[in-house]
């Protein structure tokens, strides 16, 4: 067990009713690194939070920062602050009394603390708006001020409850790199939890998928996006096509799978005769008029030419199960031109990744 | 003949119900206001009445017309040193601190069941309604039971500052739970996770309920206490039978009324009591005015915003 950062060790959490929230956690998280929680809701990821930040206590396991035990330890005495979701200020305190709270909590005189959250206040941007109240606020604006307030406390680590979860998407996408920014140049672990996987893709060092209640993966966001583990993953991530069979040969470190979509050819070891499944991105599917290939080819109708804008998302239909494809945007009078039409959807072997069962 | 009264009562009733119905809304408007101004002089008519008739010279009648009015005679007569008029000043003095000791009880006991019911617990839906219970419990009857009560237990002298503990104590049980209500109500709309931010910051129990509970409530608690004054100030039923020698306005008001000749003192006395609570509700306005609801100043949404904020990494480089 490592002696420092955050380390969850064999943590549960049941609640009343036989409930599982959360079972069989383990993570090491480094300090400075920052973690994004990402699972749909009802997996467990708040509770993991509530539990490092002390909210709630696990059934069994330990949590521990910089070796500390925390577990028994209040939410005041833990040295993590959170960000609630929906910020939870203070409304009838400025956004000064806001910031500083944490501060006159540990007992520190007017003008020091004053003067630190003068600072906090200003690293957020808000310093004009010093004497507001929260509700003369806009959104984006309470955010930054739900972050000063814990981070003049300088905590260990920050806990981040979906805290672009309330703004536009124009602010999301800015807040995004500010809050990455932030803690970079703050060097103080965050731990972040949300159901967007591009929010999540996109700011985190490391994504600890959770599912069920377990852990379902950890990895960098471009592990994840490249080799989901399982078909929860593959699927939880989106665009990514999974298919099911039986493993007809393993040679030349690749399976071939029998599918109903045909058979499959993916880089991986296996055991004929026993059940396969493979992802492939919808990125890496190709379509086109040609004829259908032996292996990693499948006849699809194209039902819906979606334009996003940088991409085009197809959305195709094999015998009335979905298959998703995405081309680039400059094929898009192409490819309408495919729409309610058969097409062919191709995909070269090293693109498609194996699953555990 | 007294049937025609009663075709005109309901008429009256129909009209209304039937324009609010059947017609569309900019036509049924006037037809509702028209009868919203009949209303409004049904119920503050005799209210009217009665401050006119205070005005009146030393020779006023009790009913209209009125005789010399401009006077203040009938509001100095209150000053008089008569034992009638002192034991009106006095019934009024005894009803304030009762009824400031009866709102203090309400505040606090409110809050507390207030706070003790944002938790489930054991019992608690029966306490609930048994807190209700005392709002349909005859006021009358609860009164000559407390006072056979009172009787056995040898607790009827009615002296000192022990006399008022049984009628304090039958008004506070009256009051709370109106003023039990106002706080379900408060905590209802009340968000508990700024409580849950102070505690992470590192606020002990009392301290979040000084620091963050306390300040978002409490002019909850104030409408509690108010209620609880207000209350226990025209309180008469449960008070009549236990009060012993302590007569409270009200109480004072009814012996006044069943036992001597009535001169226009009682008009003058009446427009007093409503100044009084004119004035309460005016202080309770107030203190809601001061405390807060001021409106938010116009921000634009959230998108608009995102231009004027400055970059939180950019401010962070050149801070440090």
């Amino acid at each position: 067990m490592s002696d420092t950062g955050l380390v969850l060790k064999d943590v549960y959490r049941v609640f009343p009713g036989d409930i599982t929230a959360v079972s069989d956690v383990n993570l090491e998280i480094e300090n400075g690194e920052y973690i994004v929680f990402l699972g749909p809701s009802g997996c467990g990821k708040t509770t993991t939070l509530r539990l490092i930040g002390g909210h709630d206590d696990p059934s069994s396991g330990t949590i521990t920062i910089d070796g500390e035990l925390l577990n028994g330890v209040s939410p005041a005495q833990r040295p993590v602050t959170t960000v609630f979701q929906h910020y939870a200020l203070f409304p009838h305190k400025s956004v000064l009394q806001n910031v500083e709270f944490g501060l006159k909590m540990q007992g520190m005189d007017k003008t020091a603390r004053e003067q630190q959250a003068t600072a906090a206040i200003e690293l957020v941007g808000l310093s004009a708006m010093m004497h507001r109240k929260p509700r003369e606020l806009s959104g984006g604006q309470q955010q930054r001020v739900a972050l000063a307030r814990v981070l003049v406390t300088r905590p260990k680590a920050i806990l981040l409850d979906e805290p672009l979860g309330d703004l536009d998407r124009l602010l999301q996408m800015k807040m995004r790199v500010e809050l990455r920014g932030l803690q970079r140049e703050l060097g103080i672990t965050f731990i972040h939890v949300t159901h967007n996987q591009e929010e999540a893709l996109s700011m985190a060092d490391r994504i600890v998928v959770m599912g069920d209640a377990i852990i379902q993966q950890v990895g960098t966001p471009t592990e994840l996006a490249r080799h989901p583990r399982n078909e929860f993953v593959a699927k939880f991530m989106g665009d990514n096509n999974v298919l099911h069979g039986t493993i007809e040969s393993a040679s030349g470190g690749n399976v071939v799978i029998n599918t109903p979509h045909g058979k499959v050819e993916v880089p991986g070891s296996g055991t004929a005769g026993e059940k396969g499944s493979m992802a492939i991105r919808a990125s890496a599917v190709n379509i086109s008029t040609d004829a259908v290939p032996a292996v990693n080819g499948v006849r699809v109708r194209l039902d819906f030419v979606e334009y996003l804008g940088d991409s085009i998302k197809l959305h195709l239909d094999f015998n009335g199960e979905p298959f998703l494809a995405k081309v680039d945007e400059e094929r898009f009078g192409e490819v309408q031109a495919y729409e309610g039409k058969e097409v062919t959807a191709t995909w070269s072997v090293e693109d498609g990744h194996l699953l555990e069962q | 003949m007294t049937y025609i009264w009663y075709l005109i009562a309901l008429v009256l009733l129909v009209i209304p119900f039937s324009a609010m119905v059947f017609l569309p809304i900019n036509k049924s408007k006037p037809v509702l206001l028209g009868f919203f101004l009949i209303f409004i002089v049904f119920m503050y008519g005799p209210m009217m009445t009665m401050g006119v008739l205070s005005f009146q010279g030393p020779f006023g009648s009790m009913t209209l017309p009125a005789k010399d009015l401009g006077s203040l005679h009938w509001f100095t007569e209150l000053r008089a040193e008569s034992s009638l008029m002192v034991g009106v000043r006095d019934g009024i003095t005894k009803s304030l601190w009762v009824s400031l000791v009866v709102a203090a009880i309400t505040a606090v006991l409110s809050l507390s069941l207030g706070m003790a019911f944002r938790r489930q617990f054991r019992g608690g839906g029966i306490l609930f309604y048994a807190i209700l219970l005392s709002l349909m419990t005859p006021g009358l009857l609860l009164s000559l039971g407390l006072s056979f009560l009172l009787y056995y237990i040898g607790f009827n002298k009615g002296e000192g500052m022990l006399g008022y503990v049984p009628i304090i104590g039958v008004q506070a049980v009256w009051a709370l739970p109106f003023g039990f209500l106002v706080m379900m109500s408060v905590f209802n709309r009340y968000d508990a996770r700024a409580e849950e931010a102070a505690r992470d910051l590192g606020a002990s129990s009392f301290t979040t309920f000084r620091e963050v509970t306390l300040p978002l409530i409490w002019t909850g608690v104030f409408g509690a206490g108010l209620f609880g004054f207000t209350l226990a100030l025209n309180e008469f039923e449960r008070t009549f039978l236990i009060s012993g020698a302590i007569n409270t306005l009200p109480l004072k008001l009814y012996i006044i009324t069943s036992s001597s000749v009535l001169r226009p003192y009682v008009y003058s006395l009446g427009v007093v009591t409503i100044i009084i609570s004119f004035l309460l509700i005016a202080l309770f306005l107030i203190v809601s005015a001061i405390t807060g609801r001021k409106k938010a100043l116009a921000i634009e949404e959230d998108g608009s915003g995102v231009d004027d904020l400055p970059s939180m990494t950019a401010a962070a480089a050149s801070g440090d």
